[in-house]
């Protein structure tokens, strides 16, 4: 492509602002066919992608929690066998953890990220394709699998030996295990793009001390992706291994160990939850201020707070085990470092306290939902306080007094802000406001419903419940609060479904939004809404941590990057001094064809080990044609 | 909506309280462990409800105070941010200070939990999917007799009971009388519990262990010393011998059929080992883990058809016709 | 929102090398989430070590010979390696052809030794959790350089073609390199484990 010689080296200042934005969406764009749209890396694409599909699990799941509520109403009810509840629930937990809440937060982050650090692609986007790809091919493995009647039934964390070759019948655990391989690869993938993105790629100026505190989050919750994931990698391999091959890693006849499997897991598991609650504090620290009309208090503070806690989840693993029959000296050493994790998760809610305090609050949708957060998170925090006691736990633990604590922490703690994330940057996504008064009502019933499901469960777990039952005896006493939790789930339900009414209506019809409805402060808001495929016309410069309420009239911005072929600005680390001027991919369609040969040798390699090796073939190939040069401006240098 | 809230609490909480009380229950204690984990779960609880409270008094009044100040959004006022920044730094050493001592009182009740003592009481008890295996044990740890799904147990001697399993996962929890510990293959966990009035506590397997789960439940009857002399005496004979035609013909039904490759009924031809001990069957109060009353019927009703009262246990239905069900049931009901 | 030009980056280079570039921090990522799964592996190798009552569970322990063998042809491998890097830096195509011609015979000898290593392991995945774990331990390395190998031939391949003179190509064989780095010092730890621990 040599005649694209001279054009290559075409920079921006050369051209006026229109004919420069439409020269840049030519380089940047997504073509209209089919094709193209399979082939796009544009982050925003595949971020919105990845944003509905999350969701689509979140209504899946959620319809599985009331068809759990339904059985659960009576004592004694046949509607669902036991068979079938144990799927239910597992697929439930599963759906959730792994298909909804991990992968929606990276979703938001993929979106927002390069927006909020001002550049104009992620890092590795045809990894990022791949990405939604590989995710997607997990969920409709697990969701198909489910539809056939062989969804895992051993929990979301499948403990051996219920799962291993002896007890678990069928190819239901490994389903449960390949899904994980699945979702696994996909955020390990967004998180190297997020790290990435992160430390190379801000816009002049963007300090790490000026970060948005939603990067700051991502960034942390990256790498405790990177160092967290590898052990359950390790777990479902060799789960699948025992069960395919017969290795013993897990069975105590043959020298493996039942309880290094939960080791295992919950040495990913418990970073898990911080997984799904660091980005969520991320977005309330970055909704915060821009309702209290401040900065935020104490940022240092809050983004240390954030590091200890990604630090200290590596140190609570064993508080998931502490009726295994551990060395009480031993487990009582996390119960300390349980109770540790609980002081920076204070400082981060007190620092938020003040910022309200000495703010002027305005009270629009996305913050109702942050009022929401502050109540139910505390109190889920502070039962999570109770169940590290290694005393109390022994009385709680599996009981549904756990169901309560860790609903709190996840829809109190993770979804609420994230919904009231989807408020605050609806506008950006699609250009267009939802409504202010379904945001109120939906904030109410949402808030309400979940208290009034969830806060009985405690009740019912002194009261003796345990979880994971598909059902109990009348002479049990629980009867009545189940009921009322059954019932009450439908209110939630009903919150739920008037927020997914209120989104796909508002795409059509809600309000123009304009660049930056809420006057808030970081660069996101700063392009237009929805954001043109190459994000900003000139990259911005940064000069405080709330550039768009310090530049009140006109942004900074760079010029000298190149039009012709896609080119962003690398920075340093620390300081963010611009380095060198980096190319980005195109478009290609080959992370589709990777991520589709990997499903086949995943899926294939449940039923046979040499799956792995005839299956790596394809897909050997598939990366050959991802990263074969092309000729296109930016493989010349 | 915060009085439809309250009003829904309260509700709630009204239907529980039958649950506060009750057999199977954290919060209404029957023993020395159960009693401290009770009084750390309240301290706990009562801890927390402060620190919530407080939290949502301060947001309130935090969203209804309109700070003054000017207009812009990024003017911050230094005498303002530094009371702040003192509010957050009490406001965090407060956390750390409460915090270690609930450290310090959780380590201090695991202490009191489960001494082992020397006249303590000794079982053995082994989980399958999905019922419960129990083997007392003698003063040198050596197997007296077995039993299944119901241990008796004397009130005031601490009960140290061995937990094992063969297959997956269960765990032994009796909230009345202390927290859990898990059954767990290849590991032996072990546990202390004890009575301080008779009665009969219910305690569910609390790992999920498969399709049952939430049948698999144990019954604990704490007695005074001298009934449960009188019941392990009577345990450790062999099975009755049948009384008249029906019982006989039961007898042999069952010990020449399939149930004797899997049930042990001691003094019998019945060996097997995969299955509860029938050999005192009708002593018990329930039947499959919980599953039915101790009663002829369902005693019938069960062998009729096990897998419609608990699906997916591991005792197939053996073919039988009507006579020979009800020969079954009559001699398994003299079981005593 | 209106702009005002402050900044202009026209004179910055097109490729940055180094920490520079985004792929070399990428490949840093990986070499940080392997190097968490090596040593998870590790962890569980320890761990079983620890539980059973003599380690290894019914089998000598294994034949060093191999193993040995492996340790060797990487360490004198990091020379032409270190050799590529430094080729790569300098944009030397004729040079850096021979060097990757030789990587990929490097690539390739660890993995003949590799087919006698598993059976000098004298003991089988599925007999017991001791063969399971070795299996997994020397399986995972393995794949890593199955894997690193092949990218190796591809590069060397791209640098035969027309597409082998090109800066972003050298930026790739910088970072090959650099992940062979990892893949040998990742054998270190590894080979200690596997030939030594068992006679400990
Ligand atoms: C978003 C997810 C999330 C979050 C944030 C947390 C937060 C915490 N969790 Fe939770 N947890 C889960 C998700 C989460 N958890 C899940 C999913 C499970 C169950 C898995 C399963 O079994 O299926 C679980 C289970 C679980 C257990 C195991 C229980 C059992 O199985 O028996 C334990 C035990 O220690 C625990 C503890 C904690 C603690 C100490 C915190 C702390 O981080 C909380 C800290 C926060 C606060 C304390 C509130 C704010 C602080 C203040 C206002 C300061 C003042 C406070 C004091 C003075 C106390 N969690
Ligand atoms: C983020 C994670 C997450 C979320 C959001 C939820 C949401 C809910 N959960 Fe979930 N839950 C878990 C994670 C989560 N859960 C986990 C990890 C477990 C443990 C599993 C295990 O033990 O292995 C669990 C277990 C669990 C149990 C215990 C099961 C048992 O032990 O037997 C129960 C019981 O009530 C329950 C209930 C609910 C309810 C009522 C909701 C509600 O909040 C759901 C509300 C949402 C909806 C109802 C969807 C609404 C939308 C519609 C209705 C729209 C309809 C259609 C269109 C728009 C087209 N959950
Ligand atoms: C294949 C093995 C098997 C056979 C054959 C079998 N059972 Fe069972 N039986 C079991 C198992 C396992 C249980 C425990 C079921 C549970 O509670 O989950 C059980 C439970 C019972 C119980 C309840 C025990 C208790 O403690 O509550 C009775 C009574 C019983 N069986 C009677 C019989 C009779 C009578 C026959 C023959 C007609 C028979 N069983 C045949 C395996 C068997
Ligand atoms: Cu046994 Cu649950
Ligand atoms: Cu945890």
């Amino acid at each position: 492509m040599s005649e694209a010689g001279d054009a290559v080296d075409l920079v921006d200042s050369a051209l006026a602002d229109g004919i420069l934005a439409a020269r840049l969406a030519e380089t940047w764009g997504t073509g209209r066919s089919l094709v193209a749209w399979l082939s796009t890396v544009d982050h925003k694409i595949v971020g919105r992608r990845y944003i509905v599909t999350a969701f689509i699990f979140l209504i899946l799941g959620g319809v599985l929690a009331l068809l759990m509520r339904a059985q659960l109403a009576r004592p004694e009810n046949r509607l669902l066998s036991a068979d079938f509840y144990n799927q239910v629930f597992t697929m439930h937990g599963s759906n959730m953890m792994f298909l909804f809440a991990v992968p929606v937060m990276e979703a938001m982050a993929v979106y927002l990220v390069p927006l909020m650090v001002g550049t104009r692609n992620i890092a590795f986007p045809r990894l990022n394709a791949f990405s939604y790809w590989i995710y997607l091919a997990g969920g409709i493995t697990l969701w198909t699998a489910f539809l056939l009647r062989v969804g895992p039934d051993v929990g979301w964390f499948a403990y051996v030996p219920l799962s291993g070759p002896q007890y678990g019948i069928g190819k239901r655990a490994d389903i449960w295990a390949q899904m994980i391989t699945f979702t696994e690869v996909s955020a390990l993938a967004v998180a190297v793009e997020i790290v990435v993105t992160v430390f190379k790629q801000r816009a002049p100026g963007l300090s790490l001390g000026r970060m948005p505190l939603f990067v700051w989050s991502m960034l942390v919750t990256s790498f405790l992706i990177i160092v967290a994931m590898p052990a359950i990698v390790m777990a479902s391999s060799s789960l699948i291994l025992d069960r395919l091959v017969g290795t013993h890693f897990f069975n105590p006849a043959e020298g493996g160990d039942v309880l290094l499997y939960q080791h295992l897991f919950w040495f990913f598991g418990h970073p898990e939850v911080y997984i799904i609650f660091l980005p969520a504090v991320g977005m309330v620290s970055t909704i915060l201020p821009t309702f209290a009309r401040r900065p935020v208090f104490g940022y240092l503070a809050l983004v240390l707070a954030v590091i200890a806690i990604g630090i200290f989840s590596f140190g609570l693993w064993v508080h998931h085990m502490f009726v295994t029959g551990l060395p009480r000296i031993g487990e009582s050493f996390f119960t300390a470092s349980s109770m540790v994790i609980a002081v920076p998760s204070g400082i981060q809610i007190f620092c938020w306290l003040a910022t309200l305090w000495h703010g002027r609050p305005v009270l629009a949708a996305p913050m109702l939902f942050v009022l929401a957060f502050f109540a139910t998170f505390v109190l889920g925090g502070l039962t999570g306080v109770m169940v590290a006691s290694v005393p109390l736990d022994t009385q709680v633990h599996d009981t549904y007094f756990v169901v309560a604590h860790f609903h709190y922490v996840l829809i109190g703690g993770s979804v609420f802000p994230l919904l009231g994330g989807v408020y605050y940057w609806f506008p950006k996504l699609t250009g267009r406001m939802m409504s202010e008064r379904c945001g109120r009502w939906v904030a109410g019933l949402v808030f309400v419903g979940f208290n009034l499901t969830f806060f009985p469960m405690h009740l019912l777990g002194l009261a003796g419940m345990p979880r994971r039952v598909y059902t109990y005896q009348p002479e049990m006493g629980w009867g009545g609060a189940n009921l009322f939790i059954s019932l009450s789930s439908l209110i939630l339900a009903a919150g739920f479904l008037l927020f997914f009414i209120d989104a796909l209506r508002s795409i059509r019809w809600g309000a123009p939004a304009g660049d930056n409805p809420w006057d808030a402060p970081s660069l996101e808001w700063a392009t237009a809404s929805p954001p043109p495929p190459y994000n900003f016309l000139h990259i911005p410069v940064v000069t405080s941590a709330y550039p768009l309420w310090t530049e009140r009239e006109t942004l900074p911005v760079t010029i000298g990057l190149r039009v012709e072929r896609r080119e962003v600005l690398v920075t340093t680390v620390a300081e963010a001094r611009p380095e060198a001027r980096e190319t980005s991919p195109r478009n290609s369609i080959w992370p589709l064809l990777t991520a589709l040969t990997t499903t086949v040798m995943l899926i294939w390699s449940i039923f046979s080990p040499w799956a792995v090796v005839w299956g790596s073939i394809p897909i050997g190939i598939a990366l050959i044609g991802w990263f074969w040069p092309k000729g296109t401006p930016e493989d010349d240098a | 909506m915060r009085t439809a809230l309250r009003l829904g609490l309260g509700g709630s909480l009204l239907a529980l309280c039958a649950g506060c009380r009750g057999w199977q229950s954290a919060l209404d204690p029957q023993g020395p462990e159960a009693r401290h984990l009770r009084h750390l779960i309240w301290l706990f609880t009562g801890v927390a409800a402060l620190v919530w409270v407080l939290v949502m008094v301060v947001l309130f009044v935090a969203i209804r105070r309109r700070c003054l100040g000017s207009p812009e959004p990024v003017a911050l006022t230094p005498p303002a941010e530094r009371r702040a920044t003192f509010a957050v730094g009490v406001a965090s050493v407060a956390t750390v200070i409460v915090l270690a001592l609930l450290t310090a009182v959780s380590y201090r009740a695991t202490g009191a939990l489960g001494q082992d003592t020397e006249d303590a009481v000794n079982i053995r008890l082994r989980g399958y999917q999905w019922w419960w295996e129990a083997t007392y044990l003698g003063p040198l740890s050596e197997a007296t007799f077995v039993t299944a799904n119901e241990l008796h147990i004397p009130v005031g001697r601490p009960v140290t009971i061995d937990l094992s399993s063969d297959d997956v996962i269960h765990s032994f929890w009796v909230p009345n009388l202390a927290g859990k510990q898990d059954l767990i293959p290849g590991r032996d966990n072990r546990i202390t519990i004890t009575a301080d009035h008779a009665g009969t506590y219910r305690g569910p397997c609390a790992e999920f262990c498969g399709l049952q789960h939430a049948h698999m439940s144990l019954f604990v009857i704490a007695e005074p010393p001298a009934e449960f002399d009188k019941w392990r005496d009577a345990q450790k004979q062999p099975a009755a011998a049948p009384g008249g035609d029906e019982q006989q013909a039961g007898q042999q039904i069952v010990t020449g059929t399939q149930c004797a490759a899997c049930h042990t009924i001691r003094g019998t031809a019945a060996k097997g080992t995969v299955a509860p001990d029938l050999t005192h069957l009708a002593s018990r109060f329930y039947l499959a883990a919980g599953e039915l009353p101790m009663t002829r019927g369902s005693l019938a009703a069960w062998v009729a058809d096990p897998q419609t009262i608990k699906p997916g246990n591991n005792m197939p239905q053996v073919p039988l016709t009507g006579d020979e069900l009800r020969a079954v049931s009559a001699y398994l009901a003299s079981l005593k | 929102m209106r702009e005002r030009m402050v900044l202009d980056l026209s004179q910055l280079p097109l490729h940055g090398e180094k920490s520079t570039s985004v792929t070399w921090w990428g490949t840093w990522s990986f070499i940080l989430i392997e190097g968490t799964g090596f040593a998870i592996v590790i962890g569980m190798y320890l761990y079983l070590a620890s539980l059973a009552p003599r380690w290894p569970i019914d089998a000598p322990p294994p034949s060093l010979g191999p193993g040995t063998g492996v340790l060797l042809v990487l360490l004198v491998s990091a020379v032409p390696n270190y050799l590529v890097m430094r080729w790569a830096q300098r944009d030397d195509l004729r040079r850096l052809r021979i060097g990757l011609v030789v990587m990929v015979l490097f690539g390739i000898a660890p993995l003949v030794l590799r087919a006698f290593e598993f059976p000098a392991l004298h003991i089988k995945w599925d007999t017991n959790a001791y063969g399971s774990v070795t299996w997994l331990l020397l399986g995972l390395h393995t794949t890593h350089l199955i894997t690193d190998l092949g990218e190796t031939i591809v590069l060397m391949v791209l640098l035969f073609t027309r597409h082998g003179e090109n800066k972003r190509r050298y930026g790739d064989l910088e970072d090959n390199a650099l992940y062979w780095y990892f893949v040998i010092a990742a054998w270190v730890p590894i080979y200690a484990v596997l030939y030594w621990v068992p006679r400990l």
